[in-house]
C-alpha cells in the first residue's frame, strides 16, 4: 500500500459544521451585518494547505505564562481567584498535545486593557489580561486567572457581556485554527447576550460554559472552571491513502 | 443502532475588539508579558526564496476599513513544502511559514514580508499555484474566514481550488495584484460587491 504523500498522516479533516457554529449574518450581534459574508462559500475538503499547520515550542514560554494573577507586575491582580483547565481535544475524542492554547479576558471589574476599551470600572494595576500555554501530551492545559467581571458593550441600549474569557487555539492544522469564548456555570446574562445567541442550538451554547469543578479548586486559595476545547477531527481511511489503481 | 461517538468541534464566537490583548499584547502597547509578540515574521533572513511584500485592507460591506482585524498567513517554503507535519518531508528551516499581522490600528493598512511559497499538489497529485493560506478575525466576525492569497504573475489557471469556483470573475478577488517588483496589493472586501472568495475547507 502507498503512502499518499499529498495529504497528511491521519488523514483530510472534518468537514464544518455551519450549522453548529454561528452563522456569519447575526443581526442581534449589529457589526455582523456589514461584516458578514453574502456569497456561499466555496467548499472542497481540505488539502495540505489546511491540514498543515504551525508548530510551537516549549522554548518560547515564561515561567508566569499561564499565569495571569501575576504576569503583569509580579504583583497579584485583585479578584476572585479561579483555575481555568481542560483538555484540547478533537472530534475523534483524543487529546490533541503541544497545542498553542492563548487567553484574553476583561479585569475583575469588567475593564480591558486596551485602547479601545473606555468603560468606567477601572483597571487593576497589576492585571494585564492575557496569558498563554502548550497543551501536556495528553491534551491537558491549565492556567490560573481572576474570574473577569461582566461589562456593558455598545449594540442594544443596555447590553451586557456575561463573564468571560476568550480562547485561542491552534491544532495540527491551520484549518482547525479556532477562536471562542468560555462562559460560566450560573451566570444569569449568558442567556441574554446577543454574541452568545449568534449560536442557533441550544446544545452548542452549553458546550461553551465551564462548570464550576470543586475537586480542583484548592482550599483557602481558589476556585476553578474546566473547559475543554474540540477542534476539528482528521479522518483516517486505508482507502483514502490508497493510489488509483493499487 | 449503534451510537456515533464523536465530539462535536467547540462552537466559534467572535474575536472580538480585544483581540490584541491576547494576541499581539506588545503592538497594542501592554508590554512587558511576553518578550516578542508570536508571528512577528513567517521567515527568518536566511531564508530561500524571492522577497514579496504583500500589502492591503479589509474593507466592511459599507465601504468602511477594518481597524480592528488580526489575520493570520500559513505559506509553504520558496520549494513548495510545509515547515511542520508535512508528510513531504523537511522545510528550509529559516521559514516557519506563520505569520500574524493586524491592521494599523489608525490606517487599517496591513502589510506582510515574506518569501514568495512554492506549489504544493492537491490530494489528486495535481499542484496548486503558489498560495499563502490567510485565516482572517475581527469584530463581527463570528467564525474566522478562510481564504488565500495567490499572485498575479503565476499560472493560476491550472489551480486545482481556483477552477473549483464556479463564478469566474471571483477568481480576481483572490489574486494579489503587482504594485512594483516584489510587491503586490491584496485587498479584502467581506461583503457586497466585489466580495472576496472565502473557503469552506
Amino acid at each position: 500500500m502507498t503512502q499518499n504523500k499529498n495529504s497528511v498522516d491521519g488523514g483530510t479533516l472534518f468537514f464544518r459544521d455551519r450549522d453548529w457554529h454561528p452563522p456569519a449574518l447575526t443581526p442581534g450581534y449589529k457589526t455582523s451585518t456589514t461584516r458578514a459574508p453574502f456569497r456561499p462559500l466555496i467548499a472542497m475538503p481540505s488539502t495540505l494547505s489546511e491540514e498543515t499547520g504551525p508548530a510551537f515550542g516549549h522554548s518560547m514560554f515564561g515561567e508566569l505564562d499561564n499565569n495571569l494573577i501575576l504576569n503583569f507586575t509580579g504583583q497579584p491582580a485583585v479578584g476572585e481567584r479561579i483555575i481555568l483547565h481542560g483538555r484540547i481535544l478533537d472530534e475523534n475524542g483524543r487529546g490533541v498535545p503541544g497545542v498553542l492554547v492563548e487567553i484574553w479576558q476583561a479585569n475583575a471589574g469588567g475593564r480591558y486593557r486596551h485602547k479601545k476599551d473606555g468603560y468606567l470600572a477601572p483597571l487593576d494595576p497589576n492585571f494585564g489580561g492575557c496569558g498563554r500555554t502548550l497543551s501536556r501530551p495528553d491534551g491537558s492545559y491549565e492556567f490560573l486567572t481572576i474570574r473577569p467581571g461582566a461589562y456593558p458593550w455598545p449594540n442594544r441600549v443596555n447590553d451586557w457581556r456575561p463573564m468571560h474569557i476568550h480562547i485561542s487555539v491552534f491544532g495540527s492544522g491551520f484549518g482547525q485554527r479556532l477562536i471562542t469564548q468560555n462562559y460560566f456555570e450560573g451566570d444569569p446574562l449568558i442567556a441574554r447576550c446577543p454574541i452568545v445567541n449568534t449560536i442557533g442550538k441550544e446544545e452548542a451554547i452549553r458546550a461553551l460554559v465551564a462548570p464550576l469543578d470543586m475537586n480542583r479548586a484548592l482550599p483557602m486559595d481558589c476556585l476553578a472552571y474546566k473547559f475543554d476545547v474540540v477542534l476539528r477531527g482528521r479522518r483516517q481511511s486505508f482507502f483514502e491513502n490508497k493510489r488509483e489503481g493499487m | 443502532m449503534q451510537r456515533l461517538d464523536y465530539l462535536k468541534e467547540t462552537p466559534s464566537q467572535t474575536a472580538g475588539p480585544y483581540v490584541h490583548i491576547g494576541l499581539t499584547p506588545n503592538k497594542l502597547g501592554n508590554a512587558g508579558i511576553y518578550p516578542a509578540d508570536l508571528g512577528e515574521s513567517p521567515i527568518r533572513p536566511g531564508a530561500k526564496g524571492e522577497r514579496v511584500t504583500i500589502s492591503g485592507e479589509v474593507r466592511d460591506g459599507a465601504g468602511m476599513i477594518l481597524r480592528d482585524t488580526l489575520i493570520e498567513t500559513w505559506q509553504a517554503d520558496a520549494a513548495g513544502i510545509y515547515p511542520a507535519n508535512d508528510p513531504r518531508g523537511a522545510a528550509d528551516p529559516e521559514v516557519t511559514g506563520w505569520a500574524r499581522i493586524i491592521a494599523d490600528f489608525d490606517t487599517g493598512e496591513w502589510t506582510l514580508r515574506t518569501i514568495r511559497p512554492g506549489r504544493v499538489p492537491f490530494p489528486d497529485g495535481r499542484l496548486m499555484a503558489p498560495h499563502i493560506a490567510l485565516w482572517i478575525v475581527a469584530r463581527g466576525i463570528n467564525l474566522g474566514l478562510q481564504t488565500r492569497i495567490y499572485f498575479e504573475d503565476e499560472d493560476n489557471d491550472s489551480c486545482p481550488v481556483l477552477q473549483r469556483i464556479e463564478h469566474r470573475e471571483r477568481v480576481r478577488t483572490l489574486i494579489a495584484r503587482k504594485t512594483a517588483p516584489g510587491a503586490y496589493r491584496f485587498d479584502v472586501r467581506l461583503q457586497g460587491e466585489n466580495e472576496t472568495v472565502f473557503f469552506d475547507m
